[in-house]
């Protein structure tokens, strides 16, 4: 049997090139459609998880740009502000806190890193109280260092692999000419702590001519405590900033929200070219066909035949464009990453775009509602030719 | 057997308006075409032939006059059908042959022969497709696209499309006008037979007199009027 469906499939293969020409246009739009609201699910993901990683939900730091802060909290930074080891005192006198850990964070400019350099991330950290706050960091070789002042390293996964570095090995201080022993190696957490050496905190302190000061207090607050009112008596401290980590989250997604925009305003294009190109497609072809839509007129197609015949061809094309497109969502997604990591100025460590079956469902929704409000142009301009019109024309 | 009135035309006229200037297509025509009776109508361009073959197809309203088909009054003085009125009495009543055979390029023949049923069924449409075809003589060619066809073969795929639906009168315009005198004679022997076993009202419109005299009567128009 013949349906309307396979007289409008075989009528796009007519213009095989325009008809192909026309998915990929359809596809890339939906590509893009899928990528941001991939994007939009996968980086907050990848964002909580890594603030939920810290270990901590308050840092202290010293008074400075908030976007500084986030950044310091999130990736370790240059250009540090630093501030007194004492304050560790003042904050612990409150109820609210469970525990806290002093950071000194260290960047220095290692020439051997990579083909011309690069930055390696120091953190002093207390072994007393950072390895209990953060006890979901698991070991591949060795374990933490004990003395806060011994001349030792636990080195994260990434950060020993850059550096080809085992436990028991040495590690040079660029610079310093300073030998620290490698006394653990981190395995693999997803997190900015794969790319970071770990330091005692005093002995850091001392490298660095540091003593007494830091760059961050992380504070685990108590389960039952009222955050915002402790962050307010945190600020009564003389110098210092509250990074609260919705604070950070907020700050974070400020920065991306622009850069969201950006690439929503681009999806929007890029959805009005997919639909102007659907339109000047099935518009194209309508006319081509003018006289033979007259005559399936004059053959027994009602206007609402010649509707449906021209509306499904937009349908399908709108359907092959949006199957094309998720496969491109899903077969490009680490370059669509990596193109996003190179516009944002920060970003999780984990995967930014999380790709599911809602979303696929969202896209190619979104794609046929497309297709169908594209073609109702065309499918009505074919409805209203006139058989006789179609004759006339053929005696001209 | 008594005849009985196939289509019945009174006084048609088909008036275009050029500024203030009224052209006559069609001027006071009446005829009746028997039911089973084959009519050719020739004349020279501009004679009125494809304007009258268009309103006796339900293809276009006249200006003026009445029509009737069968028992039905299709057009009467005032009456005018809308676009859907006149594609619910074609579909039912005719088949249409036209000169260019508008053969679907990326459909099978025998998808050609049912594109109708696509919009309009009647019972047991698949299987007339193929006695079409096997009595058109192109059952072989069923699974060819029409691009594989000589020009004979694509009208004799556009005369199995235009009966799939059983229609009751075939209204054929210029239906050798593309083809050479070999294919058109083949053509003319297919109409012919139709008419004479089939028992099918034909229509038809030519400037091949050879095959308009194949017709039971010729209608000789001039000037949008009977040549009598």
């Amino acid at each position: 049997m013949l349906s309307i469906y396979k007289v409008s499939y075989k009528n796009l293969l007519r213009k095989k090139t325009r008809s192909i020409l026309t998915i990929i246009g359809v596809g890339l739009s939906a590509w893009v459609l899928a990528s941001l609201m991939g994007f939009n699910q996968g980086y907050e993901a990848s964002l909580n998880r890594d603030i939920d990683n810290m270990g901590f939900q308050v840092l202290v730091t010293a008074k400075g740009c908030p976007y500084e802060a986030a950044t310091l909290m999130l990736k370790g930074g240059t250009g540090l502000r630093y501030m007194k080891e004492s304050i560790t005192n003042l904050v612990l006198v409150n109820p609210e806190v469970d525990k806290v850990t002093p950071m000194l964070m260290h960047a220095v400019f290692d020439p051997n890193k990579g083909e011309s350099g690069g930055m390696s991330a120091y953190l002093g950290v207390d072994p007393e109280t950072f390895p209990k706050m953060k006890s979901f960091l698991e070991f591949k070789q060795g374990k933490w260092f004990t003395d806060s002042k011994a001349l030792e390293v636990v080195m994260g996964y990434e950060a020993a692999e850059l550096e080809q570095r085992e436990a028991g090995d040495i590690l040079l201080i660029p610079d310093k000419n300073i030998e620290l022993k490698v006394v653990g190696i981190l395995k693999r957490t997803g997190t900015q702590d794969d790319g970071t050496i770990f330091v005692p905190i005093h002995a850091l302190q001392k490298l660095f001519g540091k003593t007494g000061e830091l760059t961050g207090l992380g504070i685990k607050v108590k389960k039952d405590a009222n955050i915002a009112k402790f962050e307010e008596k945190l600020y009564e401290l003389p110098d210092v900033q509250v990074v609260s980590l919705a604070q950070v989250k907020q700050t974070i997604m400020n920065l991306v929200s622009t850069a969201k925009v950006m690439v929503f305003s681009i999806a929007m294009i890029a959805i009005l070219i997919a639909m102007v190109g659907v339109i000047n497609t099935i518009l194209m072809s309508v006319f081509e066909r003018f006289q033979e839509i007259g005559i399936l007129k004059s053959i027994g197609a009602m206007p609402w035949d010649i509707f449906k015949l021209i509306w499904i061809e937009t349908f399908i094309l709108c359907i092959l464009g949006g199957i094309a497109g998720t496969g491109m969502t899903f077969g490009l997604s680490k370059t669509t990453e990596f193109l996003i990591r190179k516009l944002l100025p920060y970003t999780p460590t984990g995967s930014l775009i999380k790709l599911d079956f809602n979303l696929i469902a969202m896209t190619m929704l979104t794609v046929l509602i497309i297709g169908l409000v594209s073609g109702i142009y065309p499918a009505w301009k074919a409805a209203r030719v006139r058989p006789l019109e179609s004759i006339r024309s053929e005696l001209n | 057997m008594e005849n009985q009135i196939a289509i019945k035309a009174q006084h048609l006229k088909k008036i275009y308006r050029r500024g203030i200037e009224e052209i006559y297509a069609v001027n006071d025509i009446s005829l009746d075409i028997q039911k089973g009776e084959y009519v050719s109508f020739i004349g020279p361009s501009g004679s009125g032939k494809t304007t009258l073959i268009n309103i006796l197809g339900c293809l276009d309203n006249p200006s003026s006059g009445k029509l009737s088909i069968g028992d039905k009054e299709i057009f009467s003085e005032g009456k005018t059908l809308s676009e859907k009125d006149l594609t619910k009495i074609r579909r039912e009543l005719f088949g249409y042959i036209f000169q260019k055979f508008y053969l679907i390029p990326t459909l099978t023949v025998l998808e050609n022969v049912l594109l109708p049923s696509t919009f309009y069924k009647k019972d047991g449409t698949e299987n007339h497709a193929s006695e079409l075809l096997n009595m058109l003589g192109i059952d072989k060619r069923k699974n060819h696209l029409p691009g594989q066809l000589s020009g004979g073969e694509m009208q004799r795929v556009a005369i199995a499309r235009a009966l799939v639906n059983y229609p009751q009168i075939l209204l054929a315009d210029e239906p050798t006008g593309n083809l050479d005198s070999s294919r058109s004679h083949e053509i003319s022997e297919i109409l012919k037979d139709l008419n004479q076993h089939k028992e099918l009202t034909i229509i038809l419109v030519t400037h091949n007199m050879e095959l308009a005299r194949t017709a039971d009567r010729v209608v000789e128009l001039r000037d949008g009027v009977v040549k009598l």
